[in-house]
């Protein structure tokens, strides 16, 4: 059975069992390896993509609920092969250490960010809660959300 | 003249019937305590009183919207309208830190403020009157030690006549009972305790029993079941829909954790319940569990014969239904024996989804069930932004079919849309 599927603004036929997570379909298929698999419970946040622009758990979305909207990965945030003002402000506050969840930090934080330009640190951090990170970047990923949102 | 004679006598009797009305329902004013003095405590008083405290609910209402504990603000819906919970931290100005513990104690039994104005019964005192007087000392010692809290409270949103406050007083009449509860002599002490605490400060009525047209419980549908936030209550006596029948060992399991392994996680206004219970001393949330296993004594077991572990055959389910189903819920609602890290139990077992309606099925799929911040506890994600209504109203359908022998439920579109608009 093929599912059609928008990703990062293309159109793809998925030749798969349509009960299969998406985040298997964006990296065993489409070779988007940005999404991470951290739980397969929806737990942790390192799967996190944008359906539509809103940051969804794509660990435990079946592709045959995404229907015709649209899903966005790290890759897709991209402008014109270069880091967009998030991703690059992730690069200069360093903020990483083992690196595994920033995908979904920086998934998480974008969609923030696009309805809400400026928040308060009150906001972020209410809004970044749910994702989960090991070791300890808390800070650095909070400097760089706010670098982006001046 | 006869005519008018009567006329003003009628007016006459209508102006003394008010005036006595008036007269009736006055309360005088308490005077004021000088603050910051705070009535010297010791830590055992103090103690029981957090204790109180967290079996009587207090937080759940008495917060404000940055979570700040007792300060209040809290929307409650009503069917009058809105009422927002009161500011309960001893700051002067806007909460009660001018209250003496007289004018406190008579807010708790009679249900009025220490201004002498009506309460409105959305503040439980319908209950909290069959609290002792020592009980309520040490829940006022508790909290007029709280870190005072500025926040003013805005004006109660109610449709008239019910925003005029003495019109409570003609309510207390028809349903306010102050006589205490006295001590049946055929139970246990455990028994005993427990019903003090469940019809008393733990108020478990006021969720899980049916109110009337004038928001009052139905005395003759005790524990029937009701509803809060727009959850369903089930029901505590022998209506239970419940796969197993609740066990005192299992109740007091569940409402120190929010979870048993028969019956799965507490959600939405019961999880908080759970919370604060679980900071209650075990013998009393036993006691209570006692008390609350011996409403539904009468059924042998559920009213509702379970279906299979694993559910039965859905014919006529779609394709695109069932592997969602498979995909985003079977992973950790799997019918085998072990709940895993979610601890998500088989849905065979679900009480959300043998209920007479689907208003719980569909919340705590959009909503999710989240532990509270720091403690372990069941994990459901929100499934609000991942699925469309349609696909959440195919699911439910298909849940209830597969794991129930009830008939389907016909309220489903309408228990989404009105879990959407209250933000889900």
């Amino acid at each position: 059975m093929t599912t059609a599927l928008h990703v990062n603004g293309e159109l793809h036929g998925i030749d798969t069992d349509p009960s299969t997570p998406l985040l298997y379909v964006l990296r065993n298929e489409l070779g988007l390896h940005g999404p991470k698999f951290g739980c397969g419970l929806g737990q942790c946040g390192a799967c996190m993509v944008h359906v539509d622009g809103r940051a969804t758990y794509s660990c435990i979305v079946p592709i045959a609920a995404v229907g015709a909207r649209k899903i966005t990965t790290l890759e897709g945030l991209l402008e014109e092969g270069k880091p967009n003002k998030l991703q690059q402000a992730f690069i200069d506050e360093q903020a990483a250490q083992c690196g595994y969840c920033i995908s979904g930090m920086v998934m998480r934080a974008q969609a923030l960010l696009l309805v809400n330009p400026h928040p308060t640190d009150d906001q972020i951090r209410k809004h970044m809660r749910p994702n989960l990170c090991r070791c300890g970047t808390h800070a650095a990923i909070m400097r760089a959300i706010k670098r982006a949102a001046v | 003249m006869l005519f008018r004679r009567v006329i003003v006598a009628a007016v006459v009797a209508v102006a003394l019937m008010l005036l006595a009305a008036f007269a009736w329902t006055w309360q005088p004013a308490i005077a004021p305590i000088a603050t910051p003095v705070r009535p010297s405590v010791d830590e055992q008083t103090f103690r029981l009183g957090a204790e109180l405290a967290a079996i009587g609910n207090c937080i759940d209402c008495h917060v404000s919207d940055s979570g700040k504990p007792y300060a209040g603000g809290r929307p409650i819906p009503t069917p009058f309208g809105k009422i927002f919970a009161s500011n309960i931290t001893p700051d002067a100005e806007t909460g009660i830190g001018n209250w003496s513990e007289e004018a406190f104690h008579r807010a708790m039994h009679e249900g009025v403020d220490r201004e002498g104005r009506q309460l409105y019964p959305a503040f439980p005192y319908d209950h909290f009157t069959k609290a002792t007087g020592d009980d309520v000392h040490s829940l006022y010692a508790f909290l007029i030690n709280q870190p005072p809290v500025h926040n003013a409270i805005p004006p109660n949103q109610l449709a008239f006549p019910f925003n005029f406050r003495p019109i409570v007083a003609g309510w207390k009449v028809l349903f306010l009972r102050e006589t205490p509860l006295l001590n049946d002599g055929s139970k246990s002490a455990a028994w005993n305790r427990g019903r003090y605490l469940v019809e008393g400060l733990g108020h478990c009525g006021s969720c899980h029993t049916p109110r009337n047209i004038l928001g009052a419980e139905k005395r003759d549908k005790a524990y029937a079941g009701g509803d809060a936030d727009g959850w369903e209550t089930p029901p505590l006596n022998s209506n239970s829909v419940a796969a197993h029948k609740w066990t005192a060992d299992q109740l007091t399991e569940y409402l120190s954790t929010g979870w048993h392994r028969l019956h799965g996680a507490a959600a939405g206004p019961m999880a908080d319940v759970t919370y604060n219970l679980a900071q209650a001393p075990t013998q009393d949330v036993r006691a209570m569990a006692e008390y609350i296993a011996s409403l539904s004594t009468q059924s042998a077991a559920s009213s509702i014969p379970p279906a299979p572990r694993d559910g039965n055959p859905v014919a006529g389910a779609s394709p695109e239904i069932v592997a969602i189903y498979e995909g985003a819920c079977a992973n950790c609602h799997n019918d085998r024996n072990d709940v895993g890290p979610s601890k998500a139990i088989s849905l065979s077992l679900s009480s959300s989804v043998r209920e007479s309606g689907s208003a719980n099925a569909v919340r705590v799929i959009l909503q999710g069930i989240e532990p509270q911040s720091g403690s372990p506890g069941a994990y459901m994600p929100a499934f609000k932004t991942m699925l469309s209504d349609e696909d959440v109203g195919s699911l439910v359908q298909y849940v209830r079919e597969r794991y129930t022998n009830q008939p389907q439920w016909t309220d489903i579109r309408q228990e989404i849309s009105k879990a959407r608009e209250g933000g889900s």
